[in-house]
């Protein structure tokens, strides 16, 4: 690698470090909002939770424990997906709001850069608290998970993150286009997803057509991996038939959500939407 | 070679209007520059005159990359704003009326921000953050301080810092000292002249102050409705026109006063 080369390297990696640290300086300044917001994300999940309990008091008979976990991996990957999403969303809306979208994109820093520092650190975080929210539910219900390998469980979502980070890149792109209505349309999208994923049921017990859909959905994939990860304690040769999908579906979404992100780029940089507003 | 060329550079924007063609409303062509061309020399202060939605802001925003244009061309130290973008942003850096700020984060924390992008590692930003802090004349001791916390002329100061953190060769400054507090106002501009003189850099400045133009820039052009009708220096615009002052040169020139134009420039509804 000749010095220009390396130099370049070397200046792409310090603004994706740039875009990891500004991120974590958000996060110290809003501490506060991130505990009411952690709150609000855990009553969330206690709210899929229960159903298990609510099944068993009206007259059903079912595990209760293990139906208790399938809705815990539903409701954490859904509030993880949230987070990634959200994340990446506010690379431009956040930016927009504050008014700084202009300098941002103005810099010289590649937006494949640009993206994937948000996306490392929306990995990051979301593991964290998707991590938290799961032990402290799964406390709270007193689950036992003695079979689960919880190794296998974070390579999957590792693994699932790409893609997420992929089609969340996409979703970014919303705001762009539509500064009043993209970010909303970014949390449909994620709803969208995680609907014909089987967030909180089997993907068999969908219409056909959404069945052709989960196919090619990676939250699919990481929803059936982890329970079987945590559940039956499946090893990461265990759930590579989950993996494989996964990783083909996160090599093309990358490359496909900076593809998407720059031609929403151009767009605003035609119609003069890269601007601020409120 | 010129640090600043622009060539016949055009950009208009499409607005919906509220009448309507059947279930479609009308959408109406609005010229925000058309045929704008001129040159700046190394080094030079050139400040462009107009009142709010003449053009100045879509100017700034076509040469720091931000806008395509429709048409023209435009180059900064012969790179073509289009189509080498990013050696054209490594050799520029803005300032803009809004301060534009993380406002929950500190100015250090805002500086070290955009300083990443041009390539600045924290064991780089960690001396040159204070420093550039207190060549702006902020108090060094609030840099930790939310931007929310700080009145608008100490923000505009961390714009300014921000700017030059950066060393940009070419420094567009879209109406600085707008909104300002006459002391603030001065502030900014002594250091304009500071940076002029000592970083060697080329500034375009933008603005609707008169006399901030005729204090600061070698040559004052005048901006109305998208046109470049005059760029000169200050007397010769003034002999040309035979006016007494800038503004009745200005007046002399687009034949109206700010004051007239403002409705019509809302009206027209480009960048402002």
């Amino acid at each position: 690698m000749n010095r220009e080369a390396a130099g370049a390297l070397r200046h792409e990696f310090i603004g994706l470090y740039g875009m990891v640290e500004r991120n974590w300086y958000l996060i110290k300044r809003y501490a506060w909002w991130e505990i009411a917001f952690f709150f609000w994300t855990a009553a969330n999940t206690l709210t899929i939770v229960f159903i298990a309990k609510g099944v068993v008091a009206e007259g059903g008979t079912v595990n209760i424990d293990r139906l208790t976990t399938i809705l815990l991996i539903g409701a954490v990957i859904w509030s993880y997906l949230g987070i990634v999403f959200e994340l990446l969303i506010e690379t431009v809306a956040w930016e927009r709001w504050e008014g700084t979208i202009e300098y941002t994109f103005m810099a010289p820093l590649t937006r494949a850069v640009h993206l994937l520092g948000t996306g490392i650190f929306a990995i990051g975080y979301g593991i964290v608290r998707a991590s938290i929210v799961f032990a402290a539910i799964a406390a709270f219900f007193g689950l036992h998970m003695p079979n689960a390998n919880f190794f296998a469980a974070l390579v999957l979502i590792a693994v699932a993150s790409i893609s997420f980070v992929g089609i969340g890149m996409m979703t970014a792109v919303l705001p762009l286009i539509s500064p009043e209505k993209g970010t909303q349309f970014g949390y449909v999208a994620q709803g969208l997803m995680l609907v014909v994923s089987g967030v909180y049921y089997p993907v068999s017990v969908l219409p056909e057509f959404m069945q052709w859909i989960a196919k090619i959905s990676p939250a699919t994939y990481a929803l059936r991996g982890e329970r079987a990860a945590i559940l039956d304690g499946a090893s990461v040769g265990g759930v590579w038939g989950d993996l494989w999908p996964m990783l083909i579906i996160g090599v093309v979404s990358v490359p496909l959500g900076i593809w998407v992100f720059r031609r929403g780029e151009l767009h605003a940089k035609k119609h003069g939407k890269l601007k601020r507003s409120g | 070679m010129f640090a600043v060329e622009v060539n016949n550079l055009r950009k208009e924007f499409f607005r919906r209007d509220a009448t309507r063609t059947g279930w479609r409303k009308r959408r109406r062509r609005v010229p925000a520059l058309e045929g704008v061309t001129f040159t700046i020399d190394r080094g030079e202060c050139v400040a462009i005159l107009g009142q709010n939605g003449s053009g100045k802001s879509t100017l700034v925003r076509l040469l720091s990359t931000l806008l395509l244009p429709d048409g023209g061309s435009a180059t900064i130290f012969g790179h073509d704003v289009v189509k080498e973008s990013r050696a054209v942003q490594r050799l520029v850096n803005r300032v803009s009326v809004e301060a534009s700020f993380f406002k929950k984060m500190s100015s250090e924390e805002n500086l070290a921000y955009a300083a990443r992008f041009y390539g600045m590692p924290p064991s780089a930003t960690k001396q040159a953050i204070p420093e550039i802090l207190e060549r702006v004349g902020f108090p060094v001791g609030r840099r930790h301080e939310g931007m929310e916390h700080l009145s608008r002329g100490m923000q505009q100061k961390v714009a300014l810092a921000r700017a030059l953190l950066t060393s940009p060769v070419l420094l567009l400054l879209d109406e600085p000292t707008t909104g300002l507090d006459p002391r603030s106002k001065l502030e900014v501009q002594d250091f304009i002249r500071d940076v002029w003189t000592s970083y060697d850099a080329t500034i375009l400045l933008c603005t609707h102050d008169l006399r901030e133009a005729e204090v600061l820039a070698d040559r004052v052009g005048i901006l109305d409705r998208g046109r470049l009708i005059a760029l000169d220096p200050p007397e010769v615009l003034k002999e040309q026109f035979e006016a007494e002052t800038l503004e009745d040169a200005f007046f002399a020139a687009t034949g109206r006063t700010f004051e007239e134009e403002e409705d019509e420039d809302a009206e027209r509804g480009v960048f402002a």
